[in-house]
């Protein structure tokens, strides 16, 4: 009886969404392949863990600023097309304080206030600047973040969610080129490229650099402070009332005009926080660094849900697992569009998420 | 009801001069002025191009351009004012006209610039091609275009407008990655023998070739000129313009056409049934809906119909150097775009063109002289400027041991100018969000009805069923065939407001009065 329940459920769901059934078939497809290479060796096991070892880190990169993009986008209700110039903006900052601490004596202070002195920083051999330049990079971004709301975005407020869209592309192409006539154009070697084995993680995927370490803990830590903010204080209460329904809260009495600056304290902090890590990782900085990733941090959370933090980590991951893991099977250039793809997808088929779409929770 | 005609809906819309009083005195200098508000927007666009012409003809002149300089100047700039404006109309059809906030136009050019490549580029290139004729090219670029547009209408029947704008952005970084792709490349010179030569970009025979057709026999530069550039280049040479310029122009005369039949198309739809329907979307998609209208065909029509005009003005720029790539194609682009339809006001077409030719001209092309001018104009004062300093931050020193020359001398410096171009486009754009959000010519109230209702007595006239009055300077808008879908033009909604129904009526002797304005 409750297999043929079952079997008229699946009926009806596939003759109801047959367009979302097809994913549903392609994806199961997909695994199936994936275990049955692995199981005959047609697809070495040491390539999919290293992938998804990549896949992993990429992941937590994007969850980590995708998580300032998601408080913005459910309480301020627009798309921020500027958030992942918020991250050029932290990296640069954060890791121009990091090189003027770094390399204190050692060379010209010019040249490292614009990050041109090629120190080759890592976090043991210089861990006062690098924890200073992170804490910095937060702050300075918090600063930017909240003039750029005082002046563009509070007086529109009440402004429809696109014209605050088309604005913030404004803001995005102010940020990104005010920091490229600051810095110049130019990819610089940040980092220091040695690995130092803290952890053999999997076969094949090698050791992980103190540094990568570094953004994990970090980064897993800030997840965790988030979560713990918005579930169990007063502002987290306001905050996810507000992306609720905001006249309800404003006539309950939440002064709404300081939410939204907690929300960008919060959100910008984050989002430097991700800038100044993402460098730390990648060992290289330019000024097209946040452009480069935001399309794939909406990515993130659009499929994790708009709005939800642990949706944002973990559209994250599936974002950068699916960037990682698809090359598998397709060219290695498509790897991006793939990961695009899957977010066309998910807002088709499911707009509020694959988590369902809970608000900041 | 009994309000009276004309003064608020007037006032507020074009001004439109005649119609503010009734009174004979005015119809009688109505015929002085231009007659139609298109009339008017035609001087008006022409007014702002000859006023941009003549600007950079000035800068030209100070510093020290001789004639083809200064021609080539003017050939460049109408060049991206006459890109920009075709770009924009195609895209004032969907966010102006329909709401549809689709930003991923880079993307849908790119698949027209592309498809015509591949279709025209010589079989024997380093990107090989079918080796087809140029019209084939351009038909299967817009053709493809419009396909690629009919998949990304898809999700715009059911998305949210953020929702659709990052789908699209999605898409058309797709589409980019995919023409930047050497596999792609690959795989597609081992399947159909042709190739897009990935971030190399690839060469092919641009719609330059019409205007080399026209001039030289054979198409050939090298060969005997044709009886039309025979004129044309010995009239160039009379004032010692060259040849290439002259050619040059020829194409902006291809573009001009290219705008010109964009723009008609333009407010040919605006005016028609299909056009009322896009704007009732626009406003509020349930109640077209309600009113039996199909929302999603019409939804899915414009897109495909924008894709393709936004694939035909890719061609049409692209072609003019006859070689693309994929760089050409970056999100900037589609923003540019949005700022140019921003600044002339989304929903108006005469603000469209006049928003592309402000953007490609004073705003994308201006700034990237003002590093000369500033030298020149310092030279003149006998300043010096000396030599850029490196870095931002000896710039910054010396401004603070209060000696601005470096700073400017660092500012205007090779590419720096061009980011504080960026910073410039930025803060213009979110100015005219905040401050000015319908833009230049957004404000204008829109002839909702298939005639022109500040000319109210035509209305009145039409109404009675003599749809054979519409003539003249209001034929673009007066399109009979417009009238069967919408019978009883009373019942659109801004007829409602507009019309008011019994004074109207009883000037209707009036009409006799309108009719003689051709």
């Amino acid at each position: 009886m409750s297999t043929i329940d079952t079997l008229g459920r699946g009926n009806a769901f596939v003759r109801g969404r047959p367009l979302l059934s097809v994913v549903f078939l392609v994806g199961f497809a997909l695994l199936v392949d994936l275990v049955h290479g692995m199981y005959t060796g047609r697809i070495p096991l040491e390539n999919v863990t290293r992938l998804f070892w990549n896949g992993l880190l990429v992941g937590l990169i994007l969850g980590l600023a995708g998580i300032g993009l998601s408080m913005t986008y459910s309480i301020l209700n627009f798309a921020n097309f500027s958030h992942g110039d918020l991250i050029t903006v932290g990296a640069f900052s954060g890791w121009s304080v990091t090189y003027l601490l770094a390399g204190a004596g050692a060379t010209e202070f010019g040249a490292r206030v614009l990050i041109d002195a090629n120190l080759n920083v890592t976090v043991l051999s210089d861990p006062f600047a690098v924890v200073v330049g992170l804490v910095l990079a937060s702050a300075l971004t918090i600063l930017i973040a909240l003039v750029v709301d005082r002046l563009v975005y509070r007086p529109m407020r009440d402004s429809s969610g696109i014209s605050l869209l088309i604005a913030s592309i404004g803001v995005a192409l102010v940020l990104r080129h005010l920091v490229a006539f600051v810095y110049r154009a130019h990819t610089r070697g940040v980092t220091g490229g040695e690995r130092v084995d803290i952890l053999p993680v999997f076969e094949g995927a090698g050791n992980v650099s103190v540094n990568t370490a570094t953004l994990m803990v970090v980064a897993v830590t800030l997840m965790i402070g988030v979560h713990l903010l918005v579930q169990r204080t007063k502002l987290g209460t306001a905050m996810r009332a507000m992306a609720d329904n905001q006249d309800l809260a404003l006539i309950t009495g939440i002064p709404t005009e300081r939410v939204v600056t907690w929300t960008w304290i919060l959100g910008a902090g984050l989002t430097g926080a991700a800038g100044f890590l993402i460098v730390l990782e990648r060992g290289t900085l330019d000024f097209n660094i946040g452009w480069g990733l935001l399309l794939l941090i909406f990515a993130a959370v659009i499929l994790g849900g708009i709005g939800s933090i642990y949706g944002a980590i973990g559209g994250g991951l599936i974002i950068g697992l699916t960037q990682s893991l698809s090359t598998i099977w397709i060219p290695s250039d498509f790897a991006t569009p793939a990961a695009f793809s899957l977010m066309i997808l998910v807002l088709l088929f499911r707009p509020s998420g694959l988590f369902g779409g809970v608000s900041t929770a | 009801m009994s309000s009276p005609p004309g003064t608020d809906a007037d006032s507020t819309g074009d001004g439109d001069g005649g119609s503010r009083s009734d009174s004979d005195a005015d119809a009688a200098s109505r015929s002085l002025l231009p007659e139609t508000r298109w009339q008017r927007d035609v001087v008006l666009i022409l007014a702002t191009l000859l006023g941009i012409y003549a600007l950079f003809a000035l800068i030209g002149l100070a510093l020290d351009f001789d004639t083809n300089g200064i021609l080539n100047v003017l050939r460049e700039l109408t060049l991206f004012a006459a890109v920009y404006a075709m770009l924009v109309l195609a895209l004032n059809l969907h966010w102006g006209y329909t709401g549809l906030f689709n930003i991923g136009v880079a993307g849908f050019m790119a698949v027209g610039v592309y498809t015509m490549a591949i279709l025209t580029a010589s079989p024997d290139a380093t990107a090989p091609g079918f080796g087809l004729p140029l019209w084939v090219g351009i038909v299967g670029g817009m053709a493809m275009a419009a396909l690629v547009g009919l998949v990304a209408a898809l999700p715009a029947l059911r998305l949210r407008a953020d929702y659709l704008a990052i789908v699209t952005l999605g898409l058309s970084e797709i589409i980019r990655l995919t023409f930047q792709s050497m596999q792609f490349s690959n795989a597609l010179e081992d399947a159909l023998g042709v190739a897009t030569n990935g971030g190399s970009g690839m060469n092919f025979p641009g719609t330059r070739n019409v205007v080399q057709y026209a001039f030289y026999r054979g198409g050939d530069r090298t060969s005997e000129p044709t009886v039309l550039g025979d004129a044309l280049f010995g009239l160039g040479e009379s004032f010692d313009v060259l040849p290439l310029v002259v050619l040059g122009w020829g194409y902006n005369v291809v573009l001009a056409i290219g705008v010109v039949a964009f723009y008609v198309l333009l407010v040919r739809i605006a005016n028609s049934p299909f056009g009322r329907v896009l704007k009732a979307i626009r406003e509020d998609e349930l109640v077209a809906a309600s009113l039996g209208k199909n929302t999603d065909l019409f939804k899915i029509k414009v897109f495909m119909l924008g894709c393709a005009l936004m694939g035909l003005a890719g061609i049409l720029w692209q072609g003019q150097a006859g070689y693309t790539s994929p760089h050409e194609f970056r999100p900037e682009l589609t923003f540019y775009v949005f700022i140019a339809l921003i600044i002339g006001g989304a929903g108006s077409n005469t603000g469209s063109v006049l928003g592309g030719l402000v953007f490609g001209t004073l705003l994308f092309q201006g700034p990237l002289y003002v590093p000369r001018l500033v030298a020149e104009g310092l030279s003149v004062a006998g300043v010096e400027l000396g030599p850029p300093p490196n870095t931002f931050y000896d710039a910054a020193l010396a401004l603070g041991s209060l000696d601005p020359l470096p700073m400017l001398a660092y500012a205007t410096a090779g590419t720096n100018v061009s980011y504080l171009r960026f910073v410039l486009l930025g803060v213009v754009l979110i100015l005219v969000v905040q401050r000015r959000p319908e833009g230049l010519l957004g404000h204008r109230i829109e002839t909702a009805a298939a005639v022109d209702l500040s000319n109210r007595s035509r209305t009145t006239a039409t109404d009675g069923g003599s749809s054979n009055s519409s003539s003249g300077s209001t034929a673009t808008n007066a399109d009979p065939g417009s009238m069967p879908t919408n019978a009883d033009p009373g019942s659109t909604p801004t007829d409602d407001r507009r019309d008011s129904t019994a004074t109207t009526d009883e000037r209707d002797p009036g009409s006799t009065d309108g009719d003689p304005d051709e």
